[in-house]
């Protein structure tokens, strides 16, 4: 047996992983019946269900020609994920500014053929474009700088 | 007669509304807003509402409704812009008119292409906001007699419809909506009160915000997929001639005229069955338009009708979209449950009471639908200049701008730090799904649908004593039922199964 199509028995994969963990933990939830369900008997059938379909789906894989699957691009998943993090974290504890400028400058170095003189100047136009948009113009509560 | 006078009253009172100054602004700034946005590429409607969902918080209800009815067909519009000039489309209901409209350009006619897509959804956009005026109420009414198994059948019967019309394989599809109803039972039960999937986080008994979901799944994710995708997917095909004359010829509106008409009764059909939308309306019309034309070998090659007839079906399904959703308070797509979304944010709870309490909401929004289209086309014609220059932004100046905005936008819905990492997750999830070629347009349905048919289907199993034959027994669930099981079972049939693949051979995202 070979898979000949690595989507279709990943996502069927996947489908059966979320289907166990929602049984798994449904467990804890009392089930109830029928009539009067519980809170475990819905996430309990639907998890029933994701196995089932999971494991048509994973079947196709041996059956179906599939495309195959992307590369993964490693840089960007990591620098934007980092961006976006930062910017949760920072956007109340150091201010607007400093956290737009990291998710900013992060971001755009996910991109191999950045330019510095180019991160520089849009860094500088979007946070005052966002300053004029969300702080002076809705009146967005949040603290320009660490301090504030 | 006396219906008549009840239609008149109600749509004078919703175009004084309108009207007021204060609104034709909001209308204004959304229609633009939308337009600037939607002419992003691969940006949809679903991001672009998201997004903007924030500079709406500090509006009364009725303005703040408004300005998000124009941002989304403000960005519907765009979208058929960008696939025009550049063959990019802003949107997935644009996809289809990125063949003959592009092809109209490269020909030198991109004016008359923008045109008629100006003026067939400028027509569709008409019909559509009489057929709600028309449609709108007596649907409320029926629905104010509907009991929770009519609600369960019938979310049962958008789900189906929203798996079988997706693209890529119905099974995948149908496990993408049980995995939508797993994410939407996160939060506190709302019967026993216990806290479901929260895995300890204090955050996730509220459950996870939808616009967290709709920016992870179709913001991150889309930039994550382009950056993969590598510089040259990245280097656009833009039309570097100019645009000189705009206004199609008679030749040309003659040939329009009967695809927009159909094309609008297409859209108005797709947009008002939850579950379709937009997208599949416009892929019907052109495949409609392909077969019924006495001039095959035009199509692909700038064949303006199929320019018209897409263009319009897809501007009546977008209008047409807010039946279901303003009159029975369930959403048929996900961007429209970011509408109702956004007005359980203002305080109002979504479903057929709307209309008679809040006339002034409902009625105003219906009249502004249809001054936003009026809007468009007196705008976008004389813009194309405007829209054609940003188009030339690269998109690695772009992404970084998109990404400030959903960040901003994620975190001031609840000014919560826990969101953001949420779309993190939501995101890299996304591009996962998309590597893994499932649609998540059918999830993030179920997503929203899943508390409510939770909530229904414990209320009829209740109320039956655990019979479940009450779906069965009762005529409008039956049918809706009956429906819902008549699409699957066409799946089946391999001659149909064939068509379908053929329009919808493009990938809709949302």
């Amino acid at each position: 047996m070979k898979i000949t199509s690595q989507e279709d028995f990943w996502s069927g994969v996947m489908f059966i992983g979320f289907g166990v963990l929602a049984i798994v933990i449904a467990r804890d939830y009392s089930m109830g019946s029928a009539m009067r369900m519980g809170p475990g008997y819905f996430p309990t059938v639907i998890g029933g269900a994701l196995i089932v379909l999971g494991a048509v789906i994973a079947t196709l894989g041996f059956k179906l020609k599939g495309e195959g699957i992307g590369v993964i691009p490693w840089r960007a998943i990591v620098l934007l994920s980092a961006g976006f993090a930062f910017f949760a974290w920072g956007i109340d504890t150091v201010g607007f500014v400093p956290s737009l400028a990291v998710l900013i400058v992060l971001s755009s170095l996910s991109n191999r053929q950045y330019k510095w003189i180019e991160i520089a100047i849009e860094t500088v136009v979007l946070i005052a474009g966002c300053w004029a948009v969300f702080i002076y113009g809705i009146g967005l509560p949040f603290p320009l700088w660490w301090g504030a | 007669m006396s219906e008549l006078q009840q239609l008149f009253p109600n749509l004078y009172l919703g175009f004084e509304v309108a009207l007021s100054l204060k609104n034709l602004m909001y209308c204004f700034i959304g229609v633009f807003a939308g337009t600037v946005i939607g002419v992003l590429p691969g940006i949809g409607p679903l991001a672009t509402i998201a997004m903007l969902l924030p500079i709406t918080f500090n509006l009364e209800p009725t303005s703040a409704l408004i300005m998000l009815a124009g941002i989304y067909y403000g960005c519907q519009y765009g979208g058929s812009t960008t696939a025009i000039l550049v063959k990019l489309p802003g949107e997935s209901a644009s996809v289809v008119t990125c063949l003959d409209g592009h092809a109209m350009a490269l020909n030198g006619r991109a004016g008359p292409a923008l045109a008629i897509a100006a003026i067939g959804s400028f027509i569709a956009g008409t019909v559509g906001t009489i057929l709600i005026a028309r449609f709108g109420p007596p649907i409320a009414e029926l629905a104010l007699k509907f009991g929770a198994p009519e609600y369960f059948s019938l979310m049962t019967m958008g789900l189906i419809a929203s798996a079988v019309l997706a693209h890529g394989s119905v099974l995948k599809a149908i496990a993408m909506i049980f995995l939508g109803l797993l994410f939407g039972i996160i939060g506190t039960d709302v019967n026993s009160g216990r806290a479901r999937f929260s895995f300890g986080f204090p955050e996730l008994t509220d459950g996870i915000s939808f616009t967290v979901v709709a920016m992870g799944l179709f913001g991150f994710a889309e930039i994550l997929s382009n950056l993969a995708k590598g510089a040259e997917a990245q280097s656009r095909d833009l039309l570097t001639r100019k645009i000189d004359h705009l206004y199609p010829t008679k030749d040309d509106m003659k040939r329009s005229a009967w695809p927009i008409a159909r094309g609008t009764a297409l859209g108005a059909f797709f947009g008002a069955l939850p579950g379709a939308g937009p997208t599949i309306a416009a892929f019907s019309s052109y495949a409609l338009e392909k077969k019924l034309t006495k001039r095959p070998e035009l199509f692909g090659k700038g064949a303006i009708e199929g320019v018209a007839g897409p263009e319009s079906a897809n501007n009546a399904a977008a209008q047409c979209a807010f039946i279901p959703t303003l009159a029975l308070g369930i959403p048929g797509s996900a961007t429209m449950a970011l509408m109702l979304g956004a007005l359980t944010i203002q305080g109002i709870a979504p479903g057929p009471q709307v209309m008679t309490q809040r006339p002034d909401l409902f009625w105003g929004l219906i009249a502004s639908m249809w001054i936003g289209n009026l809007m468009l086309v007196v705008l976008n014609l004389p813009l194309v200049g405007l829209w054609v220059r940003l188009l030339r932004v690269p998109y690695r100046l772009l992404f970084p701008a998109i990404l400030t905005f959903m960040a901003i936008g994620v975190y001031s819905v609840n000014n919560s730090q826990f969101d953001v990492y949420m779309t993190i997750i939501l995101g890299l999830l996304g591009f996962l799904f998309m590597q893994l070629k499932v649609e998540p347009a059918p999830l993030i349905l179920a997503f929203v649908l899943g508390p409510l048919m939770e909530e229904n289907v414990r209320r009829a199993l209740l109320i039956s004593r655990g019979d479940p034959s009450v779906f069965f027994t009762r005529p409008i669930s039956a049918t809706f039922l009956a429906i819902a099981i008549a699409l699957l079972a066409i799946m089946v049939l391999p001659a149909i199964r064939k068509k379908r693949e053929k329009i919808v051979e493009e990938p809709p995202a949302v």
